[in-house]
């Protein structure tokens, strides 16, 4: 089985590149849709901004063949918000492939801004996914239809969606531990 | 709700981990490699990872060690000390850390906390800020990792947070010099009078010594996290027996 990382720009793509290793998954950091073509599956990382996460994607043409892909996709972090409509991030318009917008914590319903650190996610799909997950963000998705996993910062967010192929993580099980590690091995089950 | 983190900070030079008292006569306390992966299977909820000798000599972080750290251990960690330049953060990021924090070099070049927050989003950019209590003011140093190099800048510490959460800082470090190796307890005063204007979240250092310690700056402040070094360095306090010992005070720590 053979994973591909989509070079979105941003750093850091390796990171999620040695949590596969560790799990003795192959896995390849591309930004050729020839080469993306050939994977079983396909990650969405995103670390920067929308703006810019959504700016690269269109420069390396690779817009439409993320709306179009059959293949199961897991977006993380940025990578999950832009899955959706609308970022309020740079005002980005994004894939638009799960209805709904990504918006701003605001200052007066949490400590903090970004949210930084481990925070408890609630499954309803599948409640051996429960558990503490690490979180670096500053916006979210309130609730959507395909929403089937929830934290409290403040308020209640979306912290799993699922939906046809596409599976999105606002947290980075690629930092979080035994649980992120449970987390992954269930999306390389589900290939 | 989000958990208090409890953070391991080591001081890297020439690639060991090694810890002061007070800054000065630093000693060898193990391997980075080693040390980071106790830390992280005895539950520690990040790392940091501060090459002290780098931004006082005027060098560069070695990348190396940060590939095998990324490779090894599966929860975040932030790597400090002389990342001058958008390159400098891109050559660690890029090698699997997850923020790199700044301290003398973003006092030197205020702007340079923008252009990384801007390049790699606020969530990856982190503050150090070394604070003294010095004529009766919290004061801002620089270039602390060696008592020949560091200095005053003038600067209030009060001052300092707000500029630098409004370049776009995600997250600050604040080490009380005071308490730094001294293991009497964090500083609980400076640390309230910090957090008043704080929005972004603020991790406590200098001055852990016990469990108790740790318990008043999470239940006494609203510090997003407690980093320590020597207590865990020198087996003083096992991190999973901390965090069963804080769970057991109804604080919210992550299992």
């Amino acid at each position: 089985m053979k994973i591909g990382i989509v070079d979105c720009g941003g750093a850091n793509l390796n990171s999620i590149y040695y949590s596969f290793k560790r799990l003795n998954i192959d896995s390849f950091i591309s930004n050729s849709i020839d080469e993306l073509s050939q994977m079983d599956a396909l990650v969405l990382p995103g670390v920067g901004s929308a703006g810019k996460v959504m700016d690269t994607l269109s420069k390396k043409n690779l817009v439409s063949f993320i709306r179009e892909t059959n293949k199961p996709l897991l977006g993380i972090c940025i990578g999950m918000q832009i899955l959706f409509d609308y970022s309020e991030e740079d005002n980005t318009k994004c894939l638009g492939l799960i209805k709904g917008n990504i918006t701003k914590f605001n200052k007066k319903d949490v400590i903090a801004v970004p949210q930084m650190g481990w925070n408890k996610v609630e499954c309803k799909l599948d409640n051996t996914l429960d558990g503490y997950y690490y979180f670096a963000n500053s916006y979210f998705n309130k609730d959507s239809d395909y929403t089937v996993g929830y934290t409290s910062y403040g308020n209640q967010f979306s912290s799993i969606i699922k939906k046809d192929n596409l599976l999105g993580c606002q947290f980075h099980p690629e930092k979080s531990s035994t649980a992120g590690e449970m987390f992954l091995k269930n999306f390389i089950n589900s290939i | 709700m989000l958990t208090k983190r409890i953070i391991p900070c080591l001081d890297v030079k020439n690639g060991y981990v090694v810890k002061g008292i007070k800054f000065k006569n630093h000693e060898i306390v193990g391997s980075i490699l080693d040390l980071a992966s106790k830390y992280n299977e005895e539950g520690a909820d990040e790392l940091v990872f501060y090459d002290i000798g780098a931004s006082t000599y005027d060098g560069i972080v070695s990348k190396e060690w940060v590939k095998q750290i990324a490779e090894l251990i599966n929860i975040p960690f932030c790597v400090a000390g002389g990342i001058k330049n958008l390159k400098d953060a891109r050559d660690i990021l890029n090698n699997g850390a997850d923020k790199i924090s700044i301290n003398s070099p973003a006092l030197a070049n205020p702007n340079l906390i923008q252009e990384l927050a801007n390049e790699f989003g606020s969530q990856c950019v982190v503050v150090g800020i070394d604070s003294r209590y010095t004529d009766n003011k919290y004061i801002v140093y620089s270039n602390t990792g060696d008592e020949k190099t560091i200095k005053n800048t003038q600067i209030e510490t009060k001052a300092w947070i707000d500029q630098v959460q409004n370049l776009g800082a995600g997250e600050i470090v604040l080490n009380c010099m005071n308490k730094d190796g001294v293991r009497d307890g964090y500083d609980i005063n400076q640390l309230n009078i910090m957090l008043k204007n704080c929005d972004v979240p603020l991790i406590a250092s200098g001055g852990a010594g016990t469990k108790g310690h740790f318990k008043d700056v999470l239940t006494k402040t609203k510090s997003s996290g407690a980093l320590a070094a020597s207590v865990f360095h020198k087996d003083l306090i096992k991190i999973n027996e901390l965090k069963d010992f804080l769970r057991k005070n109804s604080i919210n720590i992550r299992y």
